[in-house]
């Protein structure tokens, strides 16, 4: 349903997309309920010449029923929602399936810069590929992130991922992504972070294998080739 | 200890009082409500100002907006800012808690006054000095603070991050001033509501509004300190150089995270308990019924109270938190939509079998159930954690929370004004307007925010002032979503001019108000006078019953005061 307003890229969108689904009928089926009991209430009930109101002090058995049972309905559906909710946030924010390929984000006001292991696929080397707003990965490759920030808080949003996750000087947040579908997608910076907010964006390339080495290929520092 | 005033009921015909003691430094606790709230009103009007202005910006980008001029990003940072700070902490909490509060408790519990007039003058003069620092603010060099109400350090904590050495000051310096004048206020109405009870009232005969508003300063109460503490190391990290918050030296940002949302979450709760407060007059008044389980609203608020200390990480799920920790804070906030949602059933129950009128009042109040319940509903796609990595800053929370906030700060507040002003003035304001000022404010801020739940879950994020750099944002559909909500800002707007235009001329001219009580309701301050004295009563009522006996059968009358022996 979400996919509607954005596509869904990464391995785990789908669990997401889901779970807002389960969310959106549940909390959906309860809204309806309200609405329509609180409007018909006020249909059936409005003022006519002569009918007086009627005396009722919710305190009786009888009456408290109407309130407890919808009390212990919505108490089934928070923890169906909180069942899911976890497990859906334990598979994206908690377990780290093991890499296939480590990369850093360094967010900085206003700009984005990503350092990508290059050929060799070891972070630290020579041969390390440093970009600005613009990240390249493997489609079905899976990254761990390595997100830090230089100056304030910064937040690396990708929302065809689902994947979203503020940065913080003076720490190193992990975390992972498996992308799914080949393309380009945004970038945003999701926290404020100053003026340039509004225009600290990336673009992230995900490319087919060979057009990744490609990449690759044509963007390694000249010094890392000449040993 | 609730005894009598009935012996000192004389103390009110002592000397004239001068225009200058009894408006400007008045001891009344009715006249301290009434400068609450106008100053409350007049913050209000500017933060609607500021966010039309953002608004345009948004929805046309680079457009000259008429009364303002170009927008530029550092302006626009600082208007979002400014407009979230003032309507939180300068237009909600003054008007639902210091305005009503003030003038409700005493008349609605059977006092002459506060327990403490004195203290109570100095929170709002207090409060007014907070006001002239916060617009001191946009006027220094380099303007307005711009880091967002909740005001994150880094950015916060530092000029060279932030670039407005002075603004982010003065922000900060107003904050705590305001809540300073809050601590104030809220110890009068503790005391005040446990010690100046009229004779006769017992626990369960307060009025719910009451009940909720010093329900509310507690919750203030117990969960400013570590805000103001937080807020004490921002200010020395900005003016003399400290490290709290800086990592570099030791601090940590998220440090000030924790503190500002084990306040911020409880303070959302400090506004909306005096909102629920104020419809449950309403909607008993209204309908002619007996509150549905009244004790059950009050247990729903305390267990409200109580979990809202334990849910403020929910804000801070993708902010760096130990990713188990966010487990917990998913459980407790779901948890809490438990009471939440039976007080919402309770206030829905007391309609069954009422005689409803439609007054321009009873629709607010009604008006504010039916969003305030879509404000509820979609909080709980942000609880649950694994969705809120999607929603976390986007458009949805935003629209989420103003489908809380506005309910809450606007839509029940014109329920409480148009159900006391006869009692505030000595007059009625004209129902037919205020029909016209209801359905207009409802399409309008329907209009406003059903469409950024939309943009929202595309993904257009926060505090932003110019989608069109964003590829994947920029395109039409979503840029014309955004057109409608800022058509509907203006739309929302252009309505209140006929509340503005009701209100102030319907307290001089409006057709007088000639008994105590027009509406025919039970609770105290309809037996005094309207406008009431200073010192209120001429006898000091008593109570015998509790504040909902409507429509009791057996009766010839379908109210019953509290104050009536038989
Ligand atoms: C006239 C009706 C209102 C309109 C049109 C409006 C609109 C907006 C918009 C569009 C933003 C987001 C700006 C951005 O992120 O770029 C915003 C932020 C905010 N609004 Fe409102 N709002 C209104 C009333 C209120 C009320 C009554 C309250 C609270 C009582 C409120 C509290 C806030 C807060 C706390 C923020 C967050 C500020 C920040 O991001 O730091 N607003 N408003
Ligand atoms: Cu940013
Ligand atoms: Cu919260």
């Amino acid at each position: 349903m979400i996919e509607l307003l954005r596509q869904s890229g990464s391995s785990f969108a789908g669990d997401i997309n889901n779970l807002i689904l389960l969310v959106t009928v549940l909390a959906g089926f309860w809204l309806i309920v309200a609405e329509v009991v609180l409007f018909w209430l006020v249909w059936k009930f409005r003022k006519k010449p002569g009918v007086k109101a009627q005396y009722v002090t919710g305190e009786r058995k009888e009456e408290m029923k109407w309130i407890h049972w919808p009390h212990n309905i919505i108490l089934v559906c928070d923890v169906f929602i909180i069942f899911f909710a976890i497990k859906v946030w334990h598979h994206v924010k908690q377990e780290l399936p093991p890499a296939q390929s480590t990369i850093r984000i360094i967010g900085q006001q206003w700009a984005w810069r990503f350092i990508m292991p290059g050929a060799d696929n070891v972070l630290g080397t020579k041969d390390d590929i440093e970009t600005v707003d613009e990240l390249h990965v493997k489609v079905d490759t899976t990254y761990h992130y390595k997100l830090e920030s230089v100056d304030v808080l910064h937040d690396f949003s990708v929302p065809q991922f689902r994947l979203k996750q503020d940065a913080i000087p003076g720490r190193i947040m992990t975390g992972w992504f498996k992308p799914t579908k080949v393309g380009h997608f945004d970038i945003q910076c999701a926290e404020i972070c100053g003026i340039g907010h509004g225009i600290m964006m990336g673009k992230l390339f995900v490319d087919s294998a060979e057009e990744y080495d490609k990449w690759i290929a044509s963007h390694t520092p000249a010094e890392a080739t000449s040993h | 200890m609730a005894t009598t005033h009935a012996e000192h009921h004389d103390h009110h015909d002592h000397h004239e009082m001068s225009f200058w003691e009894k408006y400007i430094f008045p001891l009344d606790h009715k006249v301290i409500g009434m400068q609450y709230l106008f100053t409350g009103i007049l913050m209000g009007v500017l933060g609607a100002f500021f966010s039309y202005v953002f608004r345009m910006q948004n929805a046309f980008p680079g457009i000259e907006v008429p009364l303002f001029g170009l927008v530029t990003s550092a302006q626009y940072n600082s208007l979002i800012t400014n407009h979230g700070t003032i309507m939180i902490f300068w237009f909600a909490m003054p008007i639902l808690v210091a305005a009503f509060g003030n003038y409700l408790i005493p008349l609605m519990i059977g006092a002459d006054d506060m327990v403490f007039p004195k203290i109570n003058r100095l929170s709002y003069q207090i409060f007014l000095l907070s006001v002239v620092v916060l617009i001191g603010s946009f006027f220094v060099h380099n303007g307005g603070f711009g880091g967002a109400w909740t005001a994150y350090p880094p950015l916060s904590a530092k000029a060279e991050y932030n670039l407005t050495p002075w603004g982010s000051i003065l922000w900060l310096v107003a904050v705590v001033l305001e809540f300073v004048a809050f601590l104030l206020g809220g110890i009068n109405f503790i005391t005040t509501l446990m010690n100046s009870r009229a004779k006769g009232m017992k626990m369960m005969d307060i009025p719910i509004v009451c009940w909720m508003i010093v329900l509310a300063s507690i919750l203030f109460m117990a969960s400013a300190g570590p805000l103001i503490a937080g807020a004490a190391m921002l200010l020395f990290d900005q003016t003399i150089g400290t490290g709290f918050f800086d990592p570099a030296r030791g601090g940590d940002p998220i440090l000030w995270q924790h503190l500002f949302w084990f306040f911020g979450h409880p303070e959302v709760y400090v506004v909306f308990l005096p909102a629920m407060g104020i419809v449950a007059e309403v909607i008993t008044t209204f309908s002619r019924k007996k509150l549905f389980a009244y004790k059950v609203v009050l247990f729903t608020t305390f267990a409200t109270g109580i979990l809202s200390f334990f849910v403020w990480a929910h804000h801070q799920f993708i902010a760096g938190i130990d990713p188990r920790l966010a487990n917990i804070f998913t459980v407790t906030t779901l948890l809490i939509s438990i009471p939440i949602a039976e007080m919402l059933f309770v206030y829905i129950a007391t309609l069954w079998g009422g005689s409803i009128e439609l007054t321009s009042a009873m629709l607010f109040a009604l008006g504010f159930l039916a969003t305030f319940l879509v404000g509820g509903v979609t909080g709980i796609f942000l609880g649950a954690s694994g969705a809120d990595i999607y929603f976390h800053d986007t458009y949805f929370v935003l629209a989420h929370f103003h489908y809380t906030f506005v309910p809450i700060a606007v839509i029940a507040v014109f329920a409480g004004l148009y159900y006391w002003f006869p009692k505030m003035f000595g007059r009625f304001m004209d129902e037919t307007l205020g029909k016209i000022h209801f359905w207009g404010t409802m399409v309008g801020f329907n209009g406003i925010f059903m469409p950024l739940f939309f943009t929202g879950a595309a993904g257009d994020h926060r505090r932003i002032f110019d989608f069109s750099n964003f590829p994947e944002l920029a395109v039409s559909s979503l840029q014309h979503l955004r057109m409608v909500a800022t058509i509907s800002v203006i739309i929302t707007i252009l309505f209140q001019f006929v509340f503005f235009w009701n209100f102030i001329y319907s307290m001089f001219r409006g057709r007088k108000c000639t008994e105590n009580n027009p509406w025919k309701a039970n609770t105290l301050e309809w037996v005094a006078a309207c406008p009431p004295p200073h010192g209120n009563f001429l006898v000091m009522p008593e109570v015998y019953r509790g504040p909902y006996e409507y429509s009791v059968p057996g009766r010839e009358l379908d109210y019953w005061p509290q104050n009536e022996k038989v």
